[in-house]
């Protein structure tokens, strides 16, 4: 498999930002034809090197050379002309463009001045099936294709420009079991070809079944550089969360202990639908219970949970909390009634952006308490502080912005919003996305200790393991409908994949 | 320490200020001379705080506005409007300078810019239009209003109490300097003291996650614009009194331009977020030291505009952070004259 030099090679890189040491002193090289997985916790330094790699900051110490030569890249189109091209967790293209224009835009074919749009069309559908395997119509606006496809027309605009070096960062963490299994066929065709992939996902699974390699990172520095045939699992783990092993014990004993007697009603939905979101379903939580949902994408779980919250609006059936009697008519409204939502969408429906950790935390009480009864700043610090205590924030930092934290810490940031209202129901979208191991545990272990207080707790994820250890029950959707519901001992991976699956 | 001073954000438009002054007092050197006569303190920075008020006053309101993500065109013609309603009001008494006239005058424009704001707010928030097209419909709409209120005539008044607003002193001081203080301080308590300000910063920051965080958007939008009404009819008032007059045309021409480089100066972004009043105050000074500076050293009229844009370029260059990053960074590649010399001597 081996190829005697690599085609990358990135030597003592280093990166500091004010107070953080992103990068110290970390090896890295990628051979072609490799499918090479960058690993580590958050933050770790993988997205840091990436962005080192491709341009968007730029190095402190370290050389990169590509092809024995040392190139030096000071933003992401030069790294496109070295041949080095990225395809990011959110698809970075433009949605209302249509397929043959995103895969060319800033390159379009031109005849004096004029795209030629023909030649544009062919060459895009040729490139789509040669390379990918897919056939579309690329004359379609983008959005009017699933994430899934987006994505690949995401790496088919990085292969266009003659890539040598693939990033794909996190390419799986919002596709379905089917679709990975089509970005994998993809994947394993560009190997062959002898394309140098460069790997990043959180799925264990997904690490073990594409890489030849592994490269670990923790805490910014290099942990090794390992063959993945080589390295068992668990060491891996290990060797990527370093000495917080206990943690990683207590997993398996998460799981819960069938509840006998559940407590008072606390939601109650009964033919609640709305149309093209999900079809009428009826559901009802109990205080000090953990209802799952388990579905793949796109099947409607996120339709759901925003039904319950008054996110949108419904258009038959009935939604009633039983606590207070009421309906729930807006975000605002359910706050009021002790309901929280976690959104999966930490960027665009979770964090804002501008403001500080503390400010992030405080938002969702301020806001029940209104703007005239502020929350006195020494509180706000005193309340700052425990959450990032609890939680484990880092940095732990109150005063940092938000939007410098990692996509983990952000996560916890918001759960400490919705902490600090003492909800009655918490809903959580994904809580756990795009989140290291150890902080995945936390979480799981938090929402338990959580239901033991009486609280009611409605999990959703994607990774049906994680829905399983935390669930007292678990609904099943599928093509956004509720099609089951599985409690006790009905509650297997084999009894969720089949009602998942249909038939 | 240093690196702390330079990063606040009111270092560079302090900055520009004082570079801005210091090129006054250089070029005639009693710039800074405050004389004080029959108990009243007159001087060309005593005239830049009084000439600067009513843009000063537009631009705190402007803003909260930007702060949300949005933008208020309609200020220019809300200052047009208020300043006529309450010239009207005036001149067509026999007693121009009796107290409860003006009062009235003046709470009738007030309350004139309120509704107006709220018009304003109201197409933002309620019927979701684009703030720019939401506005630009006063904008427009509002100069034919103010034309209509004076009848297309410039109105003068001669009413005492009335002048008191935009040409009278208070404690040796022009009154308007406390009317733009008075809501300075208002503002700032209103947002910094109360979560106002949180909820204006959140909403403009990020809208779709507010709503889901039970903030009342709509709620905090439409405040914002009825403030700015508000602000923009004060200004209106101060500049009609400093004239004595309402001009349906030309009052308040171009007010909105200004004022949101002003804001844009002081640090907050046009893509809403974070504002700062302080910084504000001290862009709309700029603005106004700039004018002045431009008819004291004499610029032919024809090119005032000129000499202005290209000011205000340089004013923008100097607060863009990556535009000062790249200077920084080419300056620390250049080469030494010496190592010129030398590498000519080796090639």
């Amino acid at each position: 498999m081996t190829v005697p030099s690599p085609i990358l090679q990135m030597t003592g890189i280093t990166k500091a930002f004010p107070g953080v040491k992103a990068l110290s002193n970390v090896d890295f090289r990628l051979f072609p034809g490799e499918v090479h997985a960058l690993m580590g916790e958050n933050g770790a330094g993988k997205s840091t090197l990436i962005k080192v790699l491709t341009g968007v900051y730029s190095i402190d110490e370290g050389k990169v050379t590509m092809e024995d030569k040392t190139i030096s890249v000071s933003g992401p189109l030069e790294a496109q002309k070295v041949g080095i091209s990225t395809v990011y967790q959110e698809v970075n293209l433009c949605p209302n463009l249509t397929v043959a224009e995103n895969i060319f835009i800033g390159r379009e074919p031109c005849k004096l001045g004029r795209i030629q749009w023909r030649r544009m069309n062919a060459e895009a559908e040729e490139l789509l099936k040669e390379r990918l395997n897919l056939s579309i119509d690329v004359a379609h606006p983008l959005q009017s294709y699933s994430v899934a496809i987006q994505q690949l027309v995401a790496i088919a605009r990085a292969l266009s420009i003659s890539a040598k070096v693939l990033i794909l960062d996190e390419p799986t963490s919002s596709l379905d079991q089917n679709e990975v299994k089509q970005m994998f066929a993809i994947m394993r065709k560009l190997k062959s070809e002898g394309l140098a992939i460069l790997f990043v996902t959180h799925f264990l699974d997904q690490v073990y079944e594409m890489s030849d390699r592994l490269t670990v990172l923790r805490n910014g520095e290099l942990e090794g550089e390992y063959l993945a045939a080589e390295l068992p699992r668990f060491e891996l783990v290990l060797k990527m969360i370093g000495k917080e092993l206990k943690l990683l014990e207590e997993l398996p004993k998460l799981s819960t202990e069938f509840k006998e007697e559940a407590g008072n009603k606390m939601i109650t939905a009964s033919g609640l639908g709305r149309k093209g979101a999900i079809a009428p379903f009826d559901l009802a939580i109990r205080k000090g219970e953990v209802v799952g949902l388990a579905g793949l994408l796109g099947s409607g779980r996120t339709e759901l949970a925003r039904l319950l919250f008054g996110a949108d609006r419904p258009d038959e059936g009935t939604l009633t909390v039983e606590t207070t009697g009421q309906t729930v008519k807006s975000p605002r409204h359910a706050i009021d009634q002790r309901i929280a939502f976690c959104s999966e969408n930490r960027k665009t429906e979770g964090i804002i952006d501008d403001l500080t950790v503390r400010e992030n935390i405080i938002l969702a009480l301020q806001a029940t308490k209104g703007w005239f009864r502020p929350i006195p700043r020494k509180k706000q610090d005193e309340i700052a502080e425990r959450y990032i205590r609890m939680l484990n924030i880092h940095p732990g930092n109150s005063e940092h912005l938000i939007k410098n934290l990692s996509g983990g810490n952000q996560q916890k940031v918001l759960l400490a919003r919705w902490l600090l209202t003492e909800p009655e129901l918490l809903i959580l979208d994904e809580p756990t996305r795009g989140i290291d191991v150890g902080a995945k545990a936390e979480i799981q272990k938090l929402v338990l200790s959580l239901a033991k207080q009486g609280m009611a707790v409605l999990f959703i994820s994607s990774e049906m393991e994680e829905v399983i250890r935390v669930s007292d029950r678990v609904a099943v959707l599928r093509d956004r409908r509720k099609v089951k519901e599985l409690g006790g001992g009905q509650l297997t991976q084999q009894h969720i994949m089949e009602a998942m699956a249909g038939g | 320490m240093a690196s702390r001073l330079v990063r606040h954000h009111l270092f560079w438009p302090l900055c520009v200020l004082a570079a801005l002054l210091l090129f006054n007092l250089l070029y005639s050197p009693d710039f800074f001379s405050i004389v004080v006569r029959n108990g009243n303190l007159y001087g060309s920075l005593i005239d830049i705080l009084n000439f600067g008020a009513p843009l000063m006053m537009v631009s705190i309101g402007m803003t909260l506005v930007i702060a949300t993500g949005g933008i208020d065109l309609s200020v220019g013609s809300i200052v047009a409007i208020s300043g006529a309603m309450a010239c009207l009001t005036i001149s067509k008494s026999s007693d121009q300078s009796s107290l409860p006239l003006v009062f009235g005058a003046v709470l009738a424009s007030i309350a004139l810019s309120l509704v107006l704001g709220l018009w304003n707010g109201a197409l933002v928030a309620a019927a979701r239009i684009q703030p720019i097209i939401a506005t630009l419909i006063l904008m427009v709409a509002g100069r034919g209003i103010a034309q209509l209120i004076t009848s297309g005539q410039i109105i003068t008044v001669s009413s005492d109490l009335y002048e008191y607003i935009g040409a009278g002193s208070l404690a040796s001081l022009p009154f308007s300097i406390f009317l733009v203080a008075a809501v300075l301080i208002a503002a700032s308590l209103l947002t910094r003291k109360t979560a106002l300000g949180l909820f204006i910063e959140s909403v403009g920051s990020n809208a779709r996650a507010s709503r889901l965080a039970g903030l009342r958007s709509n709620t905090v939008i439409l405040s914002v614009y009825v403030f700015c009404g508000l602000c923009a009819g004060i200004a209106g008032l101060i500049l009609s009194s400093n004239v004595s007059s309402a001009d349906g045309n030309n009052a308040g021409l171009w007010y909105e331009l200004d004022a949101i480089l002003a804001v844009v100066i002081g640090g907050t972004s046009l893509s809403g977020g974070r504002f700062y009043l302080m910084g504000t105050v001290i862009g709309a000074l700029i603005i106004q030291t700039l004018t002045t500076t431009i008819y004291m050293i004499g610029v032919p009229p024809e090119i005032t505009l000129v000499v202005k844009a290209f000011v205000v370029l340089a004013v923008c260059l100097i607060q863009s952070e990556s535009f000062r990053k790249s200077i920084a960074f080419r300056w620390a590649k250049r080469k030494y004259p010496a190592e010129q010399e030398a590498a000519r001597h080796v090639s």
